[in-house]
């Protein structure tokens, strides 16, 4: 049993790390407000474009995909597709660039554990995913009349991926050495896995082989959960399953990036 | 005393091979105003980058304040104030939101830190320019806000590397009179500079560290009466054609205004100011040639002496 010396010693530990992580949490929103037309615009203007072309212009002809028309079917992957992109983006560039100017080092030096520095960060990453992700369906609802058809699915989906793609941001931000470094996973890995990943088409119109190659491809079943949690169409994939895999994804990119800031990987010399 | 710094055995070989400590040994005492001198890439920033844990130490041990950073890194990092040499803080945020956001970092909210904050930033001049990126902030103002960012969480030990560096005389003088002040409030300081001046005038003990090793660690008054001779530059009232010989002194004539002398400690100045006056040479000024720390640095830093104790006996046996 603690002493009452060691509970307020862990009352005084537990207070000074959430003052830390609220601390990071507000630093990184405050920098991806005070650049707005960096992080939040492009994705809105991009999804207006897209749902210009794909709803007024073309979505007519395209017809219905699982029942529904082509704009309502794309709304939930275009969401999902800025949601990964800005998480992802957000962690991976302000994580460098605190490498880069050294203001990293205040953090290093101060008594915030890993586990704080690394909750405050992707938390702010999740921040700027779920505000994209909120602006594009705004912008969507102009366009289409969807009835939501699981709030918790809907939910749990969006501040996973965010969580995901957060983590994964960290880890490049550690990794990257140049700038060059933190657009290299989001072009050559991100855009291909995302346009590929159910956002445009159900892999049920594909051939059996692109199929169950499709099902290989992680984001698949993050836009899907999503699309389910929206329309009610999963689109051949088990929800349950999405989740445990994100979960456990979340789970292994966590463990990971801990033992990156224990190791000091790029940070400590 | 209560040791605020307690250094032992410290090694750092880098991935490379470079040994950078070769096993040092260092304390300094709580209250203490400090100076780790050496020349550039002899292991002060090493040092202090272990300290702060921002370097990975190969072996021995380093307490701050008691707290191991082995075993009880975050209290150590609690007591742990640090001004780095280069800037490193964000040049985007704002001056105030840069001291607010580290308060955080040692669990201040913003109500707590908002009195430190607000004093730190009238008694370093950087009142006017808190809502100011720090990018617009001038060479000096920049030193001055990571030092007011090494306050803010009022740690006990406050390690200044270069503080100085590239700072104007008026400025230097007064981020002096503050330093002090720190230092007279409770705050152990460790300073490290190249103005050796800055040394002499702050710091009651010394560390010279050269190629990793501590090659002197005593009081700055025991190390200044290590100093058997001074140089001093004269200044003349009328130039002078031909230099007479001086008995006692070596006198050198560096233009015809000006002679330097080097003047044995035992021996003082009346003679030769005698002697001046018998050739009816007017001093019109008389100065220091360099900086008597300065003087003890080169020679120790130079591989000259293995150390100070064989230096001051090998100039008692000359004498």
């Amino acid at each position: 049993m603690k002493s009452y010396r060691e509970k307020r010693q862990w009352r005084t530990e537990y207070y000074y790390n959430w003052v830390a992580f609220v601390t990071i949490f507000v630093k990184e929103v405050r920098r991806f407000m005070r650049i707005w037309p960096q992080t939040l615009l492009p994705s809105a203007i991009s999804m207006v474009l897209y749902f210009l072309i794909f709803g007024a212009v073309i979505g007519s002809r395209i017809g219905t995909m699982s029942g529904f028309n082509y704009m309502t079917y794309v709304l939930p992957g275009l969401v999902m597709m800025s949601v990964i992109t800005n998480s992802f983006a957000n962690v991976a560039s302000s994580f460098f660039s605190n490498k880069f100017q050294r203001s990293i080092e205040e953090l290093l030096i101060s008594p915030v554990p890993d586990w704080i520095i690394l909750a405050g960060y992707v938390l702010g990453g999740v921040a700027r995913g779920v505000i994209t992700g909120a602006i594009v369906m705004t912008l969507g609802l102009f366009f289409v009349d969807i009835q939501l058809y699981d709030l918790t699915v809907t939910i749990l989906a969006l501040v996973m991926t965010a969580s995901l793609f957060s983590l994964g941001g960290f880890i490049n931000g550690v990794y990257a050495k140049k700038f060059d470094d933190v657009s290299i996973i989001p072009t050559f890995v991100l855009t291909p896995l995302t346009y590929l990943g159910g956002v445009f088409y159900s892999i049920e119109i594909l051939p059996a082989f692109w199929q169950k190659a499709s099902m290989l491809n992680p984001i698949l079943y993050q836009v899907n959960t999503f699309r389910y949690g929206l329309l009610g169409e999963a689109g051949g994939i088990d929800t349950g399953f999405a989740f445990a895999v994100m979960l456990l994804a979340i789970v292994a990119l966590g463990v990971f990036s801990l033992h990156l800031l224990k190791s000091g990987r790029g940070l400590r010399s | 005393m209560t040791q605020a710094l307690s250094i032992k055995n410290l090694k750092k070989i880098y991935d490379g091979g470079f040994t950078a400590l070769k096993g040092i040994d260092l304390n300094v005492s709580s209250g203490d105003f400090f100076a780790l001198l050496g020349p550039n890439g002899a292991g002060k920033s090493t040092t202090i980058g272990i300290i702060s844990s921002l370097v990975r130490k190969t072996s021995g041990s380093v307490s701050v304040f008691e707290h191991d950073i082995d075993h009880d890194l975050v209290k150590a990092k609690r007591s742990l104030g640090v001004v780095p040499q280069e800037f490193n803080f964000n040049l985007f945020e704002k001056v105030e939101d840069i001291l607010y956001t580290q308060a955080g970092y040692y669990g201040l909210s913003t109500r707590q830190a908002r009195p430190r904050i607000d004093y730190y930033l009238k008694q370093l001049g950087l009142w006017d320019k808190r809502h100011s990126q720090s990018r617009m902030l001038s060479g000096g103002m920049k030193r001055r806000l990571m030092i007011a960012r090494a306050l803010v969480h009022e740690p006990e030990l406050l390690i200044l590397d270069e503080p100085t560096a590239g700072v104007d005389i008026e400025l230097r003088r007064s981020l002096w009179e503050f330093i002090k002040e720190i230092n007279d409030q409770g705050t152990t300081i460790i300073l490290t500079t190249h103005y050796l001046e800055e040394a002499e005038q702050l710091c009651r003990n010394i560390a010279i560290i050269d190629q990793g090793d501590i090659v002197e660690n005593t009081s700055m008054k025991e190390l200044l009466s290590l100093l058997q001779k001074e140089s001093f530059v004269l200044d003349l009232s009328k130039p002078m054609e031909a230099l007479p010989t001086f008995s006692g002194y070596q006198v050198r004539q560096l233009d015809p205004m000006s002679l330097e002398v080097e003047v044995d400690k035992n021996r003082g100045v009346n003679d030769l100011f005698r002697q001046l006056s018998e050739y009816q040479i007017e001093v019109a000024s008389m100065r220091n040639k360099s900086n008597r720390l300065e003087e003890l640095f080169v020679n120790m830093t130079n591989g000259g002496l293995a150390n100070s104790e064989e230096r001051a006996s090998g100039q008692e046996a000359a004498v």
